[in-house]
Order: structure tokens, then C-alpha cells, then sequence
């Protein structure tokens, strides 16, 4: 027996990392909003790594705070450790890492959006979609009750058709023993989606009071921490320490001695996982000259024993597992808790969405995070972000907001998918962005922030604080420049900073540009006006220093920005188009990109057939115009 | 790709006496204003006013080239866009010289067809010429890319590949030292980015040489025209330069006895050097002629022996051929318009058939065969400037130095301490410049690079 449950604007089903964010941003903006999921308990879960943010993700995650999504706040609300990384590289690279404490996350978050207007937190199985005119409109689940919406937010993560392995055990599962989503798959085959089967896998885990810490080193949070979010001014966490060790030569040994019952080498395993997690015994077989890889122990939270086992992801036997973790320097009489496995999943092929996440095959349905072919909590988040934005302008009535990859590593990671897919869980690199000096850490909000106001995500209390910012800085940058100094009046104090004495009048903006000068040089010598805070001093810094290399990245962006304003119109048919290669026509027709930019990016398609398709366009232009 | 500067020579190479090199896009005149000394500044010149002046290396102030310029600001031009036209003495040295120094700014060659798509896309070619421009793009391009393989050839493509790999390791391992700060990876250093850049530089350095040494740029293969006296030299060389339009002549007030003739036979510049002209006493002529043989064999890439058909083998021939055993040469046997009373058999003991030219340079037969059979010694990739890979296509000869100048960037970045993660932008830039001259500019390649050569995960 079914019945009816209600009717939404936007309905998300999941509440891991995209499903939280997607949820909170559409209701947030307004929109009557449902969240579907299997287990409440599991809202905003970290079935791996408890720990979030570092190079690329942890971009993402200030991104996020950036648009007015939670990850940033969340996070800030709940860890154990906070470490800046890479500070030794340039400003672009530093990386803000968290050790969470993983059940505080998920009920600080779950608390979050029971408090939010506009968003009801429902438990049920889905298990089909309703279409309606071909086009999506709503959810039935296991018990029968049917959802209506305007739009739909798939954020399956590892749940769809799940399967989790150790050694000779399989069992279908979702993560941590959650019960997998079966039927929901069936059912997007059925309608025709494309799916693929990926895996990954998360190592043991262990407890505290049988780990000999004085066999490895402490690794602890830094001291005066910065945070993900540009909400946060202050915390009064109480951090605790990393610890590091490595594995012996007996590690491997064992290993090399299982590796007949490990399912990576057995052919258990058919999905495809990602290179950049392999398992512990992928480690040792790939790379066999290496005599020790790094383990790094981390508490999963303040009030549990349990830790998790960084760098000892297997697949491998129980029995295996335990006799590798006491190999293990400082591990020799651990007490295993919870064992490491492989997951199996069903993902979808991304290039089967616009790049506003939405399905090409299914109107009004949208998809995020691991279902997307992803892997990680930020580039999960930062999908769900988007994805709840624009189903939710979709619900509205209004244009999808995309983001190009000159303006954020969300960008470049949906673009990425939708444009390229990919052949393994793909993980964000901070190689992968093209401009990866304007895409920093430091400067997520002038980025974004705007675009977060615009849509309604960024409060007029925090963006006039963003306005004030900028324009502090701005205006700081200007003065700088305007500073003439005369040598008697900087030279005592740029030999005082070991920087080389001036034979003619200069200015400010000028000696900031010198590698060894820092901010407090401008205070010696001329103090603001008004009062800057350290992250516009911070900011001024970076914008001067780097002022050539960002100046160069620019240019290149304003190129690819006009490639991108050359919108290809959507009823477009590459098989009649005079002149396109043959590759061209079918990569084309199967991505069917938004724009000339995107279109250029697609592998195959070569510069002549993009002069091929600009003709093409500014004649359909032409005949459009001319039809008035 | 919309709005940057191309250029292109606009008039077919190495016929007429005037080439003109058009250059289009909103930049074009500002950015070869810094090129062109003249009277007056490019950027002030009015449009469609034609202006004298130098085009100069802007690094050195040299003087490269007398040119005639015309400026045509937007719309009133083919393109629609600003365009300036650089006219220059025609033929190949001196197009490349000014091409040479176009291609080393922010000014790319353009593609196939790009002008018109231009045109097009500015308004300036009727809608109902769409198709007309889109065949246009796709046979040029087509043919482009055939030509350009061509031109790749096996041994340059081969040690542009061992570059690019020396620079994907050094990116590979820059971006594992920022993407996993806190893994056990060997920390780079900037004497590592120093000394992987200036090893890299070398390299470049390397294949330049065979470029800016000008063997063939500027000068063509060096070609020496050998054989006794009387057997034909200086016809066979003023019927070469004849049928293909010699670019320059004698060069005047040279010291040498040598006299030399620039032709191209099927776009390939060929200097050839002629051991005629000197004839006193018999004695004296056929040493001096054999001696300056010599000289001139050694320097040669090409060697066309001259034999007389209608003589025995003379003993000074036979010595030259022992001589000249193992290099690029072709035996022209001439003057068979007349009875045969050459050895053939011992000419087969020291050449292949396809080697061995019949020739009548009185009766103008045979030149076809000639032309065709340095043709195919060239474009077979046997002949090359000295024993280097050599580098003569003017883009391939830009993306070199612009990648040497990119790395150069990167060196004297890591020498002042520059953060990493900026020195990267340069070595990319130089890996992707590279990669252009064999065209691969897959940045897929970089990740298999990272996950391969080094172990990483959680």
C-alpha cells in the first residue's frame, strides 16, 4: 500500500556530506525542503579518515563556508586538532587540516538542521523515483509513502548496490554495516542511467589503552590555530595529538605471505579504486623497494577509545589484519575494534549531467557527491552545496548558478566530471586546478561570497562584514602605493630586516614586494589609518607580493572566461553540423557541453573542430537573430 | 583562443619579391609596435597609413629586417580585428627572421584557416559562406596535420620526449610535495628545480643550435657541387637556381673563390656552393680544384658529384669518391646526350641506384629527377644539418625558446626562494610548450606521473 507524504520543493535523499549540504542550502534559500535517509543516526557520518580538510579539500571546504554552506562551521564547532599545512610554499598551496571528532560532527550537524526553517529530516528507504512527464517528480519509499517534489537530490555516497569485502567474506552493506540501497539502483537502470562500479576501503580501527604511544612520535595540532570558516574568530577546543609510526619489515612480510587471500589480488574485487587510497597491501606490492610506509594513529573523538589506523586501508582477511596492526611498532598488543574492508558501490557516469549537477536524461533529478563518481567528504560537500542550490533555483523557477574553474576547485571538480568523467573515484588535487594562485585559501570569499549573497546563502550581517574587508584591503593596497618613502626615512629599517638599503625615493607597495618583507615593515613605517585585522593584513600581503604571478594568471583567465560566455544552445544537433570530425560529433553529442570553454576541454575534440563549431554558432547566431 | 594575437605569412613562401606577414587580434599592434623602430610610434599610426622602418630583436635592439608596415585598425580590416601586415624582402631567410621574432612574444602562428574564421566571425564573410569557411578550416587543418608529422620526425619528437619527461618527473614531484605535505616524500629543494631546469635547458640549448647555428634557417642545407673541371658545375648550379628562382645571388665582395647560390627545391633552401670559376693553367686547376672540393665536402651537408658521361673515370674522381664514401651524396652523370664511356659498374661499387642521377644540364633533362631525389634524401629524413636533430619549423624554433625562457624563469625563480608552488606555474608552462611542438598537452599525463613514481594514500 503506498500513500501520499506531502509535497516539497526539493527533495534530498541521503544525509552524508552532500546530503546535509544540499538539504541545509535549499532550505536555507528558501525552498520547502525533504531529507530522505536511510538511517538519521548517520546524518553528516565519516565512515573513513576522521579528519577533514588538507590541500584541495581543505580549499573546498573554505569554498564552501564561502557560499554559506555549514562543512566550514561544522568543523570549526567540533575538532581535535586543527594544523596548517605546506606554510613553507606559497599562500596559494596552505592547506588547513582537522582531526574531527567524528560523533560531535555528526550531532553538532544533525542539530544544525533540525533547528533549520524550511527543512524536514525524514527516515525511509527510498526505492524509485516518480517520474512524471519525463521529468522528476518525487520519491516512493520501501513503505510505500510517495514524496512529491519539483526537484530531487540523489547523494547515494557508497550505499547504492553496496558491498563490503574482507578476504574471503562479502556481504551487500552500505558503510559501517549500514544496509545498502538496493532497489534505487535497479531503478536508475531502468530509466536508463549509465552506471559503473567502483570501490574503496577504510583501514581497522583500534583501542587507545592497548597502543604503546612511546613507540611513536606525537603529532600535535598547531598552537594558535586558523579556522575553516570565515565566521569563526575564536575557539576554545582542547586539541589532541597525532601519532605516527611505521610499519616493519615483518608488516610486509605477512602481507606478501597473504596476498593469496587478499580479494584485491583474488579477483573478488571488480570495482575500480582509487590510485591515490590504495590498500596497504597495493602499497607493498606496487612499491616493493620502500622497506616502511608511514602509519599515523588519530583519535576518532573526545569521549571514545576508538583510533583510526591512517595508512593501513585493506582489504585483506581478519585474522590477517590483526597480525599486520601487531607488526607495527607501538601496536604489538592493540586490541582491534572495528576491521578494515572494501566497499563495492554503484556510481553514476558524471557525464551524464549539466555542470549544474542536474541529469541530462532526467529533468528535475540531480546527483551529488560519491554517486558522482567522487571520493572524499569535501568534494562530496562541495557538490551537495551546489547541487541544493540549483535544484533549489530550479524548484524557484530560476537559472542554475555554475561556477568555472577560475573561480573555485568546486568548479574545477564538477567540471572535471561532466566534461571528462573518470575512470576511478576521483579525488581533487590542487594540480588539477589551472589557476591554482587565484584559487587560495585566503581569498575563498572575495571568490565567492558575492555569489553566496546573491543567492541568498550569506547573511547582510556577514556579507557587510565581507564588503568592509575588502574594501579595507583594497584601499590599504591604494595607500601603500601612494606612501613615497625617502632612504633616510625606511633605510634603518630595512637593514633592520636584513633587506637592502634604498639610493632613491621609493614607495610602500613597492618594498612589500621584496621576498623577505612582511606587513609589520608597513606598521614601522607608516601605520594605517584605520584599524586592519590580521586577515586583511594577511590579504594585503599575499595580493602585493604575488601581484605578478597573479596578474599573469589573470590574463589567462579572461581568455578562457570569454570562451565560456560562447553558450552552445542546448538543442543543438552535432550530427548536423557540417565539417566536425567524426570523434568530434559523437563526444559532443554525448556530453553536449554548455559552452565553447567546455566544449574545448572535452578529450578529442581538437582545435579545428572547436573553429568549426564558433562558425557554426555565430551562423546559427546569425539566423536566429535574423528569424528575430 | 578568441582574442589573442596571431600571424601568418600571407603571401606563398619563397616566390615574388615581397612577403607579407599578417599579424590580427586586439593586441596585434601593440604588440608589435615594440618590435618596429621606425619614425613614428606603431601604436599612434593612423589606420591604413603604411610606415618604413627596422624590424629589431626588442631583447637586443638588433636589426633584424627592412620592412614596409601597414596598419588597419578594427573593423576596417579583413579580420574585423586591428591588423598589421609587416612586408619583407620575400623568400624564406628573411620571412623566418621576422616570423622568428613575432612568434617569440605573446603572438602565436595562427591555425589553419584562422584569418577567415576571423572574418567570419566578425561579420566580414556572408552567413551563406559558413560551409565554404568550415571546409576551409577542416582541409587546411587536415593537411596541416599531415605536414606537420612530417615535420616532427622520429629523432626530434624522440628527445622533445625525453625533455617533457624530465619535466613531468620535477612536476610530479613538486606537486606530491604540496598535495601530500605530511607524506614521506623526499622534500624538494631549489637546487633540485636548478638542476633538473638547467638540465632541461641544456637540452633545448641542444636543439636550438641546429636552428639559431642558421644552417638551414637562415642559410639552407649547404650543398657543395663537386667534380673535375669541365664536367659541368656551373651549369648544373645556374640551371638550379634558373628553374627555381634563386633568392639571392652571388654574394658580393665575399673572399672566398667559392661562389654560392640560395635556391629552394620544393620549399627546401638549399646553399649551394660551386668550386667553379678558376682555371688558369690546366696543372694548377686540377689541384686547386680538387683541394677546394675539399674544403667545400666538408662543410657540406648534400654533396652532388658532377661526373662526365661521355669520359672514363679519371683518377681524382675516383679519389673523391673514396672520399666522400658514406655521406649524403648524389652522382650526377652528365652530359648523356653524348656516347657513354663511363664505368658504371664502378660507380654502383660506391653509390645505390637511386643515388645516381642521369643527367643532360645542356639539353635540360633530368633537373626533375634531381629535384625529386633531394626531395626524398629530405623528406626520407636523411638529410640533416651536421649530425644534430634538426629543428627548422619556425613554431617548433618559437616553443623551443619560449620554454627555455619559461624554465629560465623557474631557474632564477628557485634561486630567489620563490615559493614552489609559483616556480611550478613555469616548469608547467615550458612542459606544455613542449608538448605543443609534438602535439601532446595531455595533463592527464601528470597524474599517472605522481601516482606512479610515488607511493601515497591513507
Amino acid at each position: 500500500m503506498s500513500y501520499e507524504g506531502g509535497s516539497y520543493d526539493v527533495i534530498v535523499i541521503g544525509a552524508g556530506h552532500a546530503g546535509s549540504e544540499a538539504a541545509l542550502a535549499a532550505a536555507r534559500m528558501g525552498c520547502s525542503t525533504l531529507m530522505v535517509t536511510i538511517n538519521l543516526d548517520m546524518i553528516a557520518f565519516m565512515p573513513c579518515n576522521p579528519s577533514i580538510g588538507g590541500p584541495a579539500k581543505g580549499h573546498v571546504v573554505r569554498e564552501i563556508d564561502a557560499l554559506g554552506g555549514e562543512m566550514g562551521r561544522n568543523i570549526d564547532k567540533t575538532f581535535i586538532q586543527l594544523r596548517m599545512l605546506n606554510t613553507g610554499k606559497g599562500p596559494a598551496v596552505h592547506a588547513l587540516r582537522a582531526q574531527a571528532d567524528k560523533f560531535l560532527y555528526q550531532h553538532t550537524m544533525k542539530e544544525t538542521m533540525e533547528k533549520t526553517p524550511n527543512l524536514t529530516l525524514r527516515q525511509g528507504m527510498v526505492e524509485r523515483l516518480v517520474v512524471e512527464n519525463g521529468v522528476c517528480a518525487g520519491v516512493i519509499t520501501k513503505t510505500g509513502t510517495i514524496y512529491r517534489s519539483k526537484t530531487v537530490i540523489l547523494t547515494t555516497g557508497t550505499y547504492l548496490r553496496g558491498k563490503v569485502i574482507m578476504g574471503e567474506t562479502t556481504y551487500e552493506s552500505g558503510p559501517n554495516n549500514q544496509q545498502p540501497s538496493v532497489k534505487l539502483s535497479e531503478n536508475l537502470r531502468e530509466l536508463g542511467f549509465e552506471l559503473v562500479r567502483f570501490k574503496t576501503g577504510t583501514p581497522p580501527r583500534v583501542h587507545k589503552d592497548t597502543i604503546d604511544f612511546s613507540k611513536t612520535e606525537i603529532q600535535p595540532g598547531d598552537e594558535h590555530p586558523k579556522f575553516f570558516s570565515y565566521e569563526t574568530k575564536s575557539s576554545d577546543n582542547e586539541q589532541l595529538p597525532c601519532w605516527l609510526t611505521y610499519t616493519s619489515e615483518e608488516t610486509h612480510t605477512i602481507i606478501n605471505s597473504n596476498l593469496h587471500r587478499a580479494p584485491m589480488f583474488t579477483g573478488i574485487i571488480e570495482g575500480t579504486g582509487p590510485r591515490y587510497c590504495p590498500s596497504i597491501e597495493d602499497k607493498v606490492v606496487r612499491f616493493s623497494d620502500k622497506p616502511k610506509h608511514q602509519i599515523f594513529l588519530e583519535p576518532e573523538g573526545k569521549n571514545t577509545a576508538e583510533y583510526y589506523v591512517q595508512g593501513l586501508s585493506t582489504s585483506l582477511p581478519e585474522d590477517v589484519q590483526l597480525s599486520i596492526l601487531r607488526s607495527i611498532p607501538g601496536l604489538e598488543k592493540v586490541e582491534m575494534m572495528r576491521n578494515g574492508y572494501a566497499i563495492e558501490y554503484d556510481a553514476m557516469v558524471p557525464t551524464q549531467l549539466w555542470p549544474s549537477l542536474e541529469t541530462k536524461r532526467l529533468p528535475g533529478l540531480f546527483t551529488a557527491g560519491q554517486i558522482n563518481g567522487t571520493s572524499g567528504y569535501e568534494e562530496a560537500a562541495g557538490q551537495g552545496v551546489m547541487a541544493g542550490i540549483n535544484a533549489g533555483r530550479k524548484a524557484q523557477g530560476k537559472d542554475p548558478v555554475i561556477l568555472d574553474r577560475s573561480q573555485g576547485y568546486i568548479g574545477v571538480l564538477i567540471d572535471d566530471l561532466v566534461t571528462k568523467g573518470t575512470n576511478e573515484p576521483y579525488r581533487l588535487l590542487t594540480s588539477r586546478a589551472e589557476y591554482r594562485l587565484l584559487l587560495r585559501h585566503d581569498n575563498a570569499d572575495l571568490r565567492l561570497t558575492p555569489i553566496g549573497y546573491e543567492i541568498g546563502l550569506i547573511s547582510e550581517e556577514r556579507y557587510a562584514a565581507f564588503v568592509d574587508k575588502k574594501q579595507k584591503v583594497e584601499q590599504e593596497i591604494q595607500r601603500l602605493q601612494n606612501t613615497k618613502v625617502k632612504p633616510s626615512e625606511v633605510n634603518s629599517v630595512l637593514e633592520e630586516k636584513g633587506s637592502a638599503p634604498i639610493a632613491d625615493g621609493s614607495n610602500l607597495l613597492i618594498l612589500m614586494r621584496r621576498p623577505e618583507m612582511d606587513y609589520t615593515f608597513v606598521e614601522q613605517i607608516s601605520p594605517p589609518p584605520v584599524l586592519l585585522d590580521e586577515e586583511m593584513k594577511e590579504q594585503v600581503e599575499i595580493q602585493i607580493k604575488y601581484a605578478g604571478y597573479i596578474e599573469k594568471q589573470l590574463q589567462h583567465v579572461e581568455r578562457l572566461q570569454k570562451m565560456e560566455q560562447k553558450k552552445l544552445p542546448e538543442d543543438i544537433d552535432y550530427s548536423d553540423i557540417h565539417g566536425l570530425a567524426i570523434e568530434a560529433r559523437q563526444k559532443l553529442a554525448k556530453i553536449r557541453p554548455i559552452s565553447i570553454g567546455q566544449a574545448s576541454r572535452i578529450s578529442g575534440v581538437t582545435p579545428a573542430d572547436i573553429s568549426i563549431l564558433l562558425v557554426h554558432l555565430e551562423h546559427y547566431n546569425r539566423v536566429t537573430a535574423a528569424k528575430g | 583562443m578568441l582574442s589573442d594575437t596571431i600571424a601568418a605569412v600571407s603571401t606563398s613562401v619563397g616566390e615574388g619579391g615581397i612577403a607579407i606577414i599578417r599579424v590580427s587580434g586586439p593586441e596585434s599592434i601593440s604588440q608589435v609596435a615594440p618590435l618596429f623602430r621606425s619614425r613614428i610610434a606603431l601604436t599612434e599610426a593612423e589606420s591604413h597609413t603604411v610606415h618604413y622602418g627596422h624590424i629589431v630583436n626588442p631583447g637586443s635592439g638588433e636589426i633584424m629586417e627592412e620592412v614596409l608596415v601597414t596598419v588597419m585598425r578594427a573593423p576596417r580590416s579583413f579580420t574585423t580585428e586591428d591588423v598589421v601586415e609587416i612586408s619583407t624582402h620575400g623568400g624564406v631567410i628573411s620571412v623566418r627572421r621576422v616570423m622568428d621574432i613575432l612568434l617569440q612574444q605573446q603572438i602565436r602562428l595562427a591555425e589553419p584557416g584562422e584569418f577567415t574564421k576571423r572574418a567570419f566571425l566578425g561579420g566580414r564573410i556572408d552567413l551563406s559562406q559558413a560551409e565554404a569557411v568550415i571546409d576551409l578550416i577542416r582541409s587546411k587543418s587536415d593537411r596541416a596535420f599531415s605536414v606537420a608529422l612530417k615535420q616532427v620526425n622520429g629523432s626530434l619528437s624522440q628527445r622533445i620526449g625525453n625533455l617533457r619527461q624530465s619535466l613531468l618527473e620535477l612536476l610530479a614531484h613538486i606537486e606530491v610535495n604540496i598535495d601530500y605535505p605530511e607524506h614521506d616524500v623526499e622534500l624538494l629543494t631549489a637546487e633540485y628545480v636548478k638542476d633538473k631546469s638547467s638540465e632541461v635547458m641544456e637540452g633545448i640549448d641542444r636543439l636550438l643550435k641546429t636552428a639559431t647555428q642558421g644552417k638551414i634557417l637562415r642559410e639552407g642545407i649547404t650543398t657543395a657541387i663537386i667534380g673535375r673541371p669541365n664536367v659541368g658545375k656551373s651549369s648544373l648550379l645556374n640551371a638550379l637556381a634558373r628553374e627555381n628562382k634563386a633568392i639571392v645571388t652571388d654574394i658580393p665582395g665575399t673572399t672566398r673563390d667559392v661562389i654560392e647560390e640560395f635556391v629552394t627545391i620544393n620549399n627546401i633552401p638549399l646553399k649551394l656552393l660551386d668550386t667553379a670559376g678558376i682555371r688558369e693553367t690546366m696543372d694548377v686547376v686540377e689541384k686547386i680544384g680538387v683541394e677546394r672540393s675539399k674544403a667545400a665536402v666538408t662543410e657540406a651537408d648534400l654533396i652532388l658529384l658532377v661526373l662526365n658521361n661521355s669520359e672514363p673515370l679519371h683518377e681524382d674522381e675516383l679519389t673523391l669518391m673514396e672520399q666522400i664514401h658514406g655521406r649524403q651524396v648524389l652522382c650526377i652523370m652528365n652530359k648523356m646526350d653524348l656516347p657513354s664511356k663511363l664505368d658504371k659498374d664502378v660507380l654502383f661499387q660506391y653509390f645505390d641506384e637511386s643515388a645516381i642521377v642521369p643527367m643532360s644540364v645542356l639539353e635540360e633533362e633530368g633537373l626533375d629527377r634531381l629535384e625529386e631525389a633531394i626531395s626524398e634524401l629530405f623528406f626520407g629524413g636523411k638529410l640533416e644539418s651536421g649530425d644534430l636533430t634538426y629543428v627548422s619549423n619556425v613554431r617548433h624554433i618559437a616553443l623551443l625558446k619560449k620554454a627555455h625562457k619559461s624554465l629560465q624563469d623557474a631557474f632564477e625563480a628557485a634561486e630567489q626562494l620563490v615559493p614552489i608552488d609559483m616556480i611550478q606555474i613555469d616548469v608547467r608552462l615550458a612542459w606544455e610548450q613542449l608538448g605543443e611542438i609534438v602535439g601532446d598537452t595531455a595533463a592527464d599525463s601528470l597524474l599517472d606521473q605522481i601516482f606512479s613514481q610515488f607511493c601515497l594514500g591513507k
